[in-house]
């Protein structure tokens, strides 16, 4: 093993199995967040018209809501401990601030989600109707929770604030916790995360009620599910992108070489526009651009002409400031992946907009060509998360906690070949977990309801599991 | 002040080191059971409704208990970072090796009964079984690595190899949780479920008990014997291993006269008493050093700054309380014993939604 490796640097390894597991966690994540919200509401709706149209469609979504968070569960276990395995002076570092976020949101979040989600499976029945309402809602709120926690511990990492390092240990040392928690680089990314994750589990929704609204299933229910993933997606839609530009503004002065990157802006410019695609290379010689006047300015700075710093002079400034070495990210994929994910929000707004439409016109039902799109539409979110966490994470290199370590000083001390162990490994589990994971869902999501009495309906299934 | 704070540990420090220490007993009191319940599934089951009945037992609560460790891992991260760090860098392979067990674990629960075909099925009976058995196991001599040294050198650096992990004490220490996790899921099966499975489950619980207290002494002896050698003050407090075997002692017994709840917490107090033996005797220390004991990483090292400590310490005075109380009210709810479906005595099976 360690001879197969000798040339792949643990530094590498460690950054392709983080970024590997991460993006993996993240595919499930945000649906976990958006689908716990929507199905809460279903199961509001059902309670209060005692509909039961809403009542079959809180459990066909809610089944799909299980499969996809115990795969949330297991991938987020494995992020809980790497840091240590392989970013162990990393950890070290940062430890004091990093860690209790990570602690509290266990304690406050990854408690309440499980043991409620516990009572919501097993409870149907058994418990009062009000508890079993109750479970889920506690159980959304938890997922809500966590995302604060984990992404204020993210947000330190872009934008340190509340420390002082000390002089002896060279640790990063809390000193305001508050400032840690009301970090403006959190308030901005918690909003557009959750914005985003709503809009996933909306569009997941709409896709597969499209679907069987096509074939004709259960009308009653769908329709109804249809509507109430249409309004969600137009409103998070909205949010998604409206805090995004409030976050790019935000980014531009915290972390200019970001922004920098994300346009492949060579130089200092005033008035800069946005360039909506490039062909050729992304080293200040394009081919061909198609490049929207001003946008940049106004994206980076909500004015007109505002000055936007380019990579060669932020370049030098960083020298002066941090010492020799490169301080540029990837451009490539910093462009590309920060235009795949506006233009995946641009697109999905447009979808919410199409189907708002058609259901104001009484057509939605009858437009199998508008259904159809609108299923295939469920890749689109999944693909914007992970190339928003890819722009985030990518843009800020070369340092892992911005300004303060760089994430070349961040690995452990091991050798590479256990790295490329549990790189390979993960990533032959994950990738087992996926096919696994779509085939079932995909199987589930296509059966549809069956249609029950109110006895039915209510009756607790003697073996849940 | 600084130089204070490396010689000794502060009261925060070891308030932490007491408060880490509880989130793993709380870990190993609760999944020890559902490990043991899954080590066990092959064993007290005769078809696939059998099965269900003992997956069921924990289907509830196997989640929540499985928080307790990601607690106890951020709590780590955040309370003693160098900790964290060393550790998890250090036994790398073996960690890899039960997270991997309890990805395929987790899956198990949900993945299961969401298809009829037995193929499938068992494939997650497979899993159910090793992911619990490897980290009952693991667990065990990861814990006895604490305690017994591993090769750690300057600046808090692992300097060893896997091989180094996998000394016969640590071996003999992961014998131990094996057994003795096996043996709590055998006595929470005789208290959750009905029918054959309860039977069949004193009846492991009854087979198991002598075994595992002749393992479980030996160890125990053996980490006393350690204790000496290593100059340190002993087994402290020399009570808690002896209360932990003479539970154990009870524990067939108990379990053969149908006292299954008294045999439940026969099994809990020998656990706890396990644990905290080998925590406390772990005491000023978070992780020895088999390289000389200049190199052990002590709380103090270890420890955050007092902020950070208070800090937690807040959060946690503040949270734990509802934590406890809506995980108890769980237990409640799903009080009732799980038994087989009145419809189905022979070997059909029905696949819920
Ligand atoms: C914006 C949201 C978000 C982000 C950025 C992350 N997670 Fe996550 N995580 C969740 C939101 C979430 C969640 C919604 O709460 C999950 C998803 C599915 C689930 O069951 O809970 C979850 C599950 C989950 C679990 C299992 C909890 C359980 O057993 O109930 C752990 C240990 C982690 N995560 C840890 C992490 C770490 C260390 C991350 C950083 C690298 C991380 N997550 C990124
Ligand atoms: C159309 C408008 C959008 C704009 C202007 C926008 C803007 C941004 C910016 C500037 C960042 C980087 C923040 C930083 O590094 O400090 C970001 C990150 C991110 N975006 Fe977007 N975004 C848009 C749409 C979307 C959509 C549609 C999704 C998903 C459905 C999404 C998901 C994410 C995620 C998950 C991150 C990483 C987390 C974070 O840093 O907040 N974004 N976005
Ligand atoms: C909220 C938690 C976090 C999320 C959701 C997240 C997300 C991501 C994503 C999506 C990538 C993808 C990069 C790629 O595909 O190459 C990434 C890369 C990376 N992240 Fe994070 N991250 C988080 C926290 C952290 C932390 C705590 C570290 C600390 C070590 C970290 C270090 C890295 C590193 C080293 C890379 C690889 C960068 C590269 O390949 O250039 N991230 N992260």
């Amino acid at each position: 093993m360690n001879s197969l490796v000798a040339g792949i640097s643990t530094l590498s390894l460690a950054r392709w199995q983080f970024a590997v597991t991460t993006v993996f966690h993240f595919l499930f994540v945000p649906l976990t967040i958006g689908l716990g919200l929507l199905v809460a509401v279903l199961q509001t709706a059902a309670y209060r018209t005692k509909d039961l149209a809403y009542d079959r469609m809180t459990k066909f979504f809610g089944k799909l809501f299980l499969v996809n968070f115990a795969i949330g569960v297991v991938t987020g276990i494995v992020q809980e401990f790497q840091f240590g395995m392989d970013w162990s002076r990393y950890s070290v570092f940062v430890g004091n601030i990093f860690g209790a976020p990570l602690a509290i949101e266990g304690l406050l979040a990854f408690f309440m989600e499980s043991t409620f989600l516990g009572i919501w499976i097993f409870g149907r029945g058994r418990v009062s109707q009000r508890v079993h309402l109750f479970s889920i809602w506690m159980a959304s709120l938890g997922t809500i929770l966590s995302a604060a926690f984990i992404v204020a511990a993210n947000s330190w990492m872009q934008h340190p604030v509340g420390y002082t390092i000390d002089p002896k240990t060279h640790q990063a040392v809390m000193t305001n916790f508050w400032a840690v928690m009301t970090n403006s680089t959190f308030i901005a990314a918690y909003g557009h995360v959750l914005a985003s994750a709503f809009l996933t589990g909306a569009v997941f929704m709409l896709a597969i009620a499209a679907w069987h609204l096509r074939k004709g299933h259960d009308l009653g229910g769908f329709a109804k599910a249809a509507r109430i993933a249409i309004v969600v997606t137009v409103l998070a839609a909205v949010a998604t992108m409206f805090l995004g530009d409030s976050q790019a503004k935000q980014m531009t002065k915290q972390q200019p070489m970001k922004m920098a990157a994300a346009e492949a802006l060579y130089n200092t410019t005033t008035g800069a526009s946005f360039s909506l695609l490039t062909i050729g290379d992304l080293s200040g010689n394009a081919v061909f651009q198609v490049r929207l006047p001003h946008l940049l300015s106004v994206l980076a700075t909500n004015s007109w002409n505002g000055k936007v710093e380019g990579i060669n002079q932020l370049q030098k400034q960083y020298e002066k400031q941090y010492g020799p070495g490169s301080y540029v990210p990837m451009i490539w994929l910093t462009y590309w992946s920060f235009r795949i994910m506006v233009g995946l929000g641009i697109l999905l707004f447009a979808l919410g907009g199409a189907a708002l439409w058609l259901v104001r016109k009484r057509r939605l039902e009858k437009s199998p060509r508008f259904l159809r799109f609108a299923t295939w539409m469920v890749l689109a979110p999944f693909l914007a998360n992970s190339f928003g966490w890819i722009f985030t994470e990518i843009g800020r290199q070369p340092w892992v906690v911005y300004g303060l370590l760089k994430t070349s000083n961040a690995t452990s001390p091991i050798s590479p070949g256990y790295v490329a162990t549990s790189l390979i490994g993960f990533t032959a589990i994950y990738t087992l977990l996926a096919i696994v994971e779509i085939g079932l869902m995909l199987r589930i999501a296509k059966v549809p309801p069956a249609i029950e009495t109110p006895e039915e309906a209510d009756r607790a299934p003697e073996l849940i599991y | 002040m600084l130089a204070i704070q490396q010689l000794s540990p502060s009261g925060l420090d070891q308030l932490w080191f007491y408060l880490i220490g509880v989130l793993w007993l709380g870990y190993f009191f609760l999944e020890g059971f559902d490990f043991g319940v899954g080590t066990l599934l092959p064993f007290v089951s005769r078809d696939d409704v059998d099965r269900r009945v003992v997956i069921n037992t924990i289907g509830p609560v196997w989640d929540g208990n499985e928080v307790w460790l990601l607690t106890a891992g951020g709590a780590t991260f955040a309370a003693f970072p160098q900790w964290y760090a060393t550790v998890f860098s250090g036994f790398y392979l073996a960690l890899f090796v039960i997270l991997a067990a309890l990805i395929f674990r987790g899956m198990a629960f949900e993945f299961r009964h969401r298809s009829d075909d037995p193929g499938w099925i068992r494939w997650w009976d497979r899993a159910l079984f090793w992911g619990s058995a490897l980290p009952a196991l693991l667990w065990g001599v990861a814990f006895a690595d604490f305690v017994h040294g591993v090769p750690i050198g300057a600046n808090y650096t692992w300097t060893g190899t896997f091989f180094d992990l996998v000394k016969p004490y640590a071996l003999l220490g992961g014998l131990s949780t094996l057994l003795l996790f096996t043996l709590h899921g055998a006595t929470y099966l005789g208290l959750k479920s009905d029918g054959d499975v309860r039977v069949r489950a004193q009846a492991m619980a009854t087979r198991l008990a002598p075994l595992t207290f002749i393992v479980v002494t030996a160890f125990l002896a053996w980490t006393y014997q350690t204790a000496h050698t290593n100059h340190r003050i002993g087994l402290v407090p020399p009570l808690l291993p002896i209360v932990g075997l003479l539970a154990l002692a009870a524990v067939g017994w108990l379990a053969r006269e149908l006292l299954e709840g008294w045999a439940f917490i026969a099994t809990a107090v020998v656990i706890v008493a396990f644990f905290s033996t080998l925590l406390l005797n772990l005491y000023p220390n978070v992780l020895v050093s088999s390289l000389g004991a200049n190199y052990n990483l002590t709380i103090a090292a270890a420890a955050s700054h007092r902020y950070t400590l208070e800090v937690m310490s807040w959060v946690a005075l503040a949270f734990t309380p509802f934590v406890l109380l809506y995980q108890s009210w769980t237990y409640w709810i799903f009080k009732k014993r799980v038994s087989r479906p009145s419809e189905t005595p022979a070997e059909s099976s029905t696949t819920s939604a």
